[in-house]
């Protein structure tokens, strides 16, 4: 499935966190004119627009996104208590929404159901990348049909990447995303978890993840594929 | 949320691998190792309320009044564990331990440094350990006959060279698999004594890593028919076995440790921290060094520390500052040498963590690097300058650690008030002993 469209830019970090916990890609942007130039090829797989902190300008970008020749939908609006008296006469613009804040279960669950009747896919069962398939469902992992036996960290931080290969991540965007809570490693702790997986993923495979010096980490694209 | 889907993901592991027994791990307050079984059935309500026993059967855990605590797994821990047969397989988890209102039981160690690596957190640090951990294979573990190392017993001739080697080999693809990454391995000095380093990693998930080694390296023994032991001193007149340990701190990604324009590449926070763990080296070493038998190493000289100092280049020290890689600055650390593989390694981390921070805190001052072999120096010239040494026995040790507010307060009321209960009676029971040596040196001659 294409990616979700999230308004605002940055989106708020719980969003965020959830969304890339769930295995649905996303990206994130700041008006209607980003939105046009970094729209996929396919179109957006649908929307997800932040209404909580700045109802007026939200509800201008939902317009603008379902006034186009081709809406885009499905829409979901994530909006304050307080705000629900504003959604009175603007029913057009958007298929559900969901309070703030939100549980993560249950945002997963809408926007589920609200692909679903889009007829889209709903997000991807296996992620695979060369050699390498995790299953997002039963949260396994698998090298060339060897299953491979991680721990949660090691698990969740092995789909983070493969769901974005090529791209570089420095330490404190992994922590931020795949940790996401407080650990007393810090930053540190993201080299010891990639050791771990380099070393679970056998020596054949290691380079699959590869240091990107004094930046971080990227993904795929190894010279083995 | 994080915490529900962890458990989510070992519950649907178990499903989905076909997981037929989980092993809860803990361990007592000396640091030997617990487990209980359970079915894959009892795992969820588990991992929702804990497994509840009775305490009082675990050196440590004993209390007047309730002694019913809950083993608690932390889901962040679960692993499929390596040797299980394919057709069985079976996962473990660590576990924290809890009263029954599901507050932190005082008498666990895991709390314990859970407690002391929250309070440098507070500060911004996060701690990064790495052991060199070494122990010895014997053939046997009779303690009834003297111990007889496998390089030398005639029962391998054929295969000496190759026994100890390839046991060390399984044993590191073992520790792999369990993500525990090893930096290097070795045969040491001494006979059939092995070293294995682990690579740095954040203390607790050192000291879970530092009890599953103990445990895998005597499993794999044992598979071969051979025994491996941690005891720090078992074999007269040969080096005995230590567990160095590297120490760094980092705030967020960087290394609180280095400076690149001080003279030693070291910042202040760093000296302060060396300055505390120097100025409290005497009152942690009953927990560094836990056994009578400890001390019996810390006596010998080899690379043995005996006294209170540090230095970059001098392997007498108790404290070292290994020289980094060029370009590296992320590898600046100090190198802790008194303690052994037989210590508990969640209360030695807190220790060694909790007086280096005293030493940031309260801003110590750095002493002078001891120059020189230091056991070259009369006791008079080591007086002059300024040079104490450690504890000798484990009674000195818990003469220190019983005046220690620092040693007290990591620990906690309750460990620090039984360990030196059980420590002191291991003493009287020792004491009461006559040795072989005793018998040799004074019954025909008296």
């Amino acid at each position: 499935m294409e990616p979700l469209l999230l308004y605002p830019n940055p989106p708020p970090y719980e969003l965020a966190q959830a969304l890339d916990l769930a295995g649905w890609a996303w990206k994130a942007v700041g008006n209607e004119e980003e939105s046009r130039r970094d729209e996929p090829e396919d179109g957006w797989g649908g929307a997800i627009i932040v209404a909580a902190e700045e109802g007026e300008n939200a509800f201008a970008m939902a317009r603008a996104l379902r006034k186009r020749d081709q809406p885009i939908e499905p829409l979901l609006l994530l909006v304050s208590g307080a705000q629900l008296d504003e959604l009175d006469m603007r029913g057009e613009l958007f298929d559900d929404f969901c309070l703030t804040p939100f549980h993560p279960r249950e945002l997963e669950a809408r926007l589920k159901h609200l692909l679903f009747r889009a007829g889209r896919t709903s997000r991807p069962n296996v992620i695979e990348y060369g050699p390498l398939a995790l299953n997002v469902e039963t949260y396994q992992a698998a090298v060339d049909g060897e299953p491979l036996d991680l721990t949660y960290m090691e698990y969740e931080l092995l789909k983070f990447l493969a769901s974005h290969p090529g791209k570089v991540f420095t330490r404190e965007t992994l922590l931020s995303r795949v940790w996401g809570y407080d650990y007393y490693g810090g930053a540190r702790t993201v080299d010891v978890h990639i050791r771990r997986l380099r070393s679970k993923l056998g020596e054949e495979h290691a380079g699959l993840i590869q240091t990107v010096r004094s930046v971080g980490y990227s993904f795929g694209q190894s010279k083995w594929l | 949320m994080s915490a529900e889907r962890q458990r989510e993901y070992v519950l649907r592991t178990i499903e989905e691998r076909g997981v037929r027994l989980i092993r809860l791990w803990f361990t007592d307050v000396l640091g030997r190792h617990k487990s209980v079984a359970i079915s894959p059935a009892e795992l969820e309500s588990v991992l929702e309320e804990g497994l509840m026993f009775d305490g009082s059967s675990i050196d440590g855990f004993s209390r007047v009044q309730e002694s019913d605590v809950l083993a608690r797994p932390d889901p962040a821990t679960f692993e499929l564990l390596p040797w299980a047969k394919t057709d069985e397989p079976s996962g473990l988890m660590f576990c924290n331990i809890e009263n029954i209102d599901g507050t932190p039981f005082e008498g666990d160690p895991r709390q314990v440094l859970h407690r002391n690596l929250a309070r440098a957190q507070e500060h911004g640090y996060s701690f990064f350990v790495a052991p060199e951990m070494e122990f010895f294979y014997f053939a046997s573990d009779d303690p009834t006959t003297k111990p007889e190392p496998i390089d030398q017993a005639s029962y391998f001739d054929l295969t000496t060279a190759d026994v100890a080697s390839d046991l060390r080999k399984t044993t590191i693809h073992m520790l792999e698999k369990l993500s525990i990454p090893v930096e290097y391995s070795f045969h040491e000095d001494g006979p059939s004594q092995q070293e294995i380093d682990l690579r740095y990693t954040e203390a607790m998930n050192m000291a879970d890593s530092v009890m599953a080694l103990r445990m895998v390296v005597k499993k794999i023994a044992m598979d071969r028919g051979v025994y491996a032991t941690f005891m720090p001193k078992p074999l007269n007149g040969q080096q005995g076995s230590g567990m160095h340990t590297h120490l760094s701190l980092f705030e967020g990604d960087t290394n609180a440790f280095h400076d690149a324009d001080d003279q030693y590449g070291l910042s202040k926070v760093a000296k302060a921290f060396i300055a505390g763990l120097l100025v409290h080296a005497r009152e942690i070493t009953a927990v560094t060094n836990q056994l009578v038998n400890s001390y019996k190493r810390l006596n010998e000289g080899y690379e043995a520390p005996q006294h209170v100092t540090w230095a970059r280049n001098n392997r007498s020290a108790l404290v070292r500052v290994p020289v980094h890689k060029q370009g590296k600055p992320d590898s600046t650390r100090v190198e802790y040498r008194a303690i052994d593989p037989a210590c508990n390694p969640y209360l030695a981390f807190s220790l060694l963590l909790a007086a280096g921070m005293r030493g940031i805190r309260e801003g110590y001052e750095l002493p002078n690097e001891a120059e020189g072999n230091l056991f070259e120096l009369t006791g008079a010239q080591r007086n002059d300058l300024g040079i104490r040494s450690l504890p000798t026995s484990l009674n000195q040790a818990l003469n220190e650690m019983e005046g220690s507010e620092l040693v007290r307060e990591a620990l906690g009321e309750h460990i620090f008030e039984w360990f030196l209960r059980n420590k002191r009676s291991e003493w009287t029971g020792y004491q009461q002993q006559v040795s072989q040596w005793e018998l040799d040196r004074y019954l025909r001659s008296w």
